[in-house]
């Protein structure tokens, strides 16, 4: 989960980093109370889970809390890169001596974790890692042994940040390794940590993504979600405990096994464009358990998608038996009655599978086409769903 | 022959006192597997029985190995207790650690693969091979299964399979079940784990009983990018591929917690012209990728 720059800088703060006070503003009018509230010039920071927010028109300063109303009446529903936005970040204007990058990540390649930092902050470091690769330390983190001040020393010194701000800077990135770990986050980045005019480091930005593996020990990530950005189908799915990803075609799609949805979709969409180019409309993974109420639940999103035109069921039973999952279809069509509209195409192989296709054939649910094969199954989908247009 | 695991692998299970770890261990035994013990400190010397067999509760993977020379651990335990688990295995230095389990923390397995690669002890210098978490583990046909794999989908032959996904490993070992496979592994779909494609293409072109490999990956990280260098460099025996996600949109995790298209990286398509690249031919579904493979098998007779 990848959070906005207030929720990223709030976790920072409780970890000890230093970062500058801030409010936040879903109207004018409240940011025009924030910026009266800290007094002096402040910053009108556009909230989006994307980059490149200054030159979208997305930061300003405000010398006045009038000014701050006006600029946030402005930022507030842009749009920036696709993204509306619904809150504004109202922060004291610092005074910019300096500034650099730091982040820790992920290293997928190297399985470990990886410390990146930079004297060119303020940019975008893809562009400094292409650019002047020199300038952009790497410096590999063993999970094991984590970051001390002297590993954090180490990273600072590789990035030759300047003499003055060593202390300070190693200071902040034990915080910052603390932050990274104990929020269990697969990356922390500060773009741009500055040296403010009284020579203090300061996380000026914030950029935060959790694993959401790890909620589990952190109950209070879950409020972190931003449920309004959501597609409503995908907060329904979540409600539900299915993995739903909304796409924006018209076959609505459910598999088991995240490898064969993935694989169910491109096939789909292969068989699309033999048929008016129709595309997937979703991704639905039911996993192993796919008893009748698990395959009713997924139904029911996908049938409450007014996009889709028809749904393709493909089910290999590996541990799934696929007569439980046939007797889960009719169950489910049974349970959603005439909220059932769309022709359902089912694909099923594997253990079980004789039995699961002959309770589908006796069922004979005037809705239901059976499919021999998976590529078989995605043609007639395809083809179902094109003549829905 | 076969790799990672054969029908003289002794297999003990962590977690096999859970209602999966029971279900599952009763699956590994039907299909031939030599299960030797289940470890769980609180039901130590106590044993479960199965249909045909009761297999003893050790109180550590330490004195399960003692007593029963096992050199194999299968992990079922929760998410939350997988870290100290797979240490407590590493640290009784096992062969080979299947880690079944689902939705582990990433900074835990950060850490159980940074204590592997760190620990090489005198009894086991080698040290710990992980495969996961997050996958259905290792099957070596007709020999011995470790994991969630069903024995039932084909038997013995001479292709090798690794993949990233489970459900996808079943589909080709059901298209190719007449032919049959030498070992299969899941990897998993994480995006940290222990053996890599570039792993297991390397143990099959070590493997006299390999003829070919079937490669599955889908999108996020390099793994497929790196298997397709060690193909160019290293593998000699012909490698037919298959990479699921082109559908995928960008930022989103598509049920795999490491199947993330992150900006214009781990992309299906950059995956695909990577193994094109090394020689590989890549099926655009898994049929066709069956059907590949199916051509090259039948003109090795």
């Amino acid at each position: 989960m990848d959070l906005f720059e207030y929720q990223a800088k709030d976790l920072f703060g409780a970890h000890g980093v230093p970062v500058l006070p801030g409010r936040v503003a879903t109207t004018a009018a409240e940011a025009e109370a924030a910026a009266t509230e800290l007094d002096g010039t402040v910053v009108v920071k556009a909230q989006v889970k994307t980059g490149g927010r200054g030159k979208a028109g997305g930061v300003k300063l405000a010398a006045t809390p009038a000014a701050a109303a006006e600029k946030a009446g402005a930022i507030l529903g842009m749009d920036i890169k696709g993204h509306t936005v619904h809150r504004v970040l109202v922060t004291p204007a610092s005074e910019i001596a300096e500034e650099y990058y730091f982040s820790f990540l992920l290293d997928r390649t190297n399985r470990t974790f990886l410390a990146m930092a930079s004297v060119e902050g303020g940019m975008d470091i893809e562009e400094v890692a292409a650019t002047k690769p020199e300038a952009l330390a790497r410096v590999p983190i063993d999970p094991l042994d984590g970051v001390d001040a002297a590993k954090a020393r180490e990273i600072v010194t590789a990035a030759r940040f300047p003499a003055e701000v060593t202390d300070a800077a190693t200071d902040a990135v034990v915080a910052l390794w603390d932050a990274f770990v104990g929020e269990d986050a697969t990356l922390v980045e500060v773009n741009p940590l500055v040296r403010d005019g009284a020579g203090a480091i300061v996380a000026l930005d914030g950029k935060m993504t959790l694993d959401a593996n790890a909620a589990f020990r952190h109950p209070g990530h879950a409020e972190l979600a931003d449920v309004q950005a959501q597609d409503p189908l995908e907060v329904r799915a979540a409600e539900r405990d299915l993995n739903y990803v909304k796409l924006d075609g018209q076959v609505g799609i459910i598999g088991n096994g995240a490898g064969l949805v993935m694989s169910t979709l491109d096939v789909v969409a292969y068989a699309g464009q033999r048929h008016g180019g129709v595309t997937p409309a979703n991704f639905l993974d039911i996993g192993g358990g796919a008893n009748a109420q698990v395959m009713a639940d997924g139904l029911d999103i996908i049938l409450g998608d007014p996009d889709v035109r028809s749904v393709f069921v493909n089910v290999f039973g590996g541990i799934t038996a696929c007569d439980q999952v046939a007797t889960g279809i009719v169950q489910a069509l049974e349970i959603l009655g005439d909220a059932a509209s769309k022709p359902l195409v089912v694909r099923l192989d594997g253990n079980n599978v004789a039995e699961g296709r002959a309770i589908l054939a006796q069922a004979a649910h005037p809705l239901v086409t059976m499919a021999d094969t998976m590529d078989g199954g995605a043609d007639t989908a395809a083809e179902l769903a094109a003549q829905g247009v | 022959m076969a790799i990672f695991l054969d029908r003289n692998s002794a297999v003990v299970v962590q977690g096999m006192t859970g209602s999966e770890g029971r279900r599952h261990t009763q699956r590994m035994l039907d299909a031939g597997t030599r299960i030797v013990g289940g470890v769980n400190p609180a039901k130590a010397g106590q044993s479960v029985d199965f249909t045909g067999e009761s297999v003893p509760v050790f109180g550590s993977v330490a004195d399960a190995m003692a007593a029963t020379g096992a050199d194999v651990t299968v992990v079922f335990v929760p998410p939350k207790a997988a870290k100290p688990a797979v240490i407590e295995a590493i640290d009784a230095g096992i062969g080979l650690a299947v880690v079944i389990t689902e939705g582990i923390p990433v900074h835990d397995t950060a850490a159980f693969w940074a204590h592997a690669v760190a620990t090489g002890t005198a009894r086991n210098p080698a040290g710990t091979r992980i495969v996961g978490p997050n996958c259905p583990g290792v099957i070596s046909p007709g020999q011995s299964n470790a994991g969630i794999t069903p024995a039932d989908i084909t038997g013995p032959g001479r292709i090798g399979l690794v993949s990233k996904s489970g459900t996808l490993t079943y589909q080709m070992m059901h298209e190719l079940r007449d032919l049959g496979f030498s070992t299969c592994v899941g990897i998993g779909g994480d995006p940290i784990v222990g053996t890599t494609h570039v792993d297991a293409l390397a143990a099959f072109e070590a493997d006299p009983d390999t003829a070919a490999i079937v490669m599955i990956g889908e999108i996020g990280g390099d793994a497929e990018e790196r298997a397709a260098d060690y193909i160019t460099a290293h593998i000699t025996k012909p490698v037919v591929g298959y990479v699921a996600g082109f559908t995928a949109p960008e930022g989103k995790t598509m049920g795999h917690a490491g199947a993330i298209i992150s900006g214009s990286a781990g992309t299906a398509a950059a995956k695909k012209s990577a193994l094109e690249a090394a020689g590989v031919q890549v099926g655009k579904t898994p049929s066709e990728t069956a059907e590949l493979m199916r051509k090259i098998v039948t003109s090795l007779d």
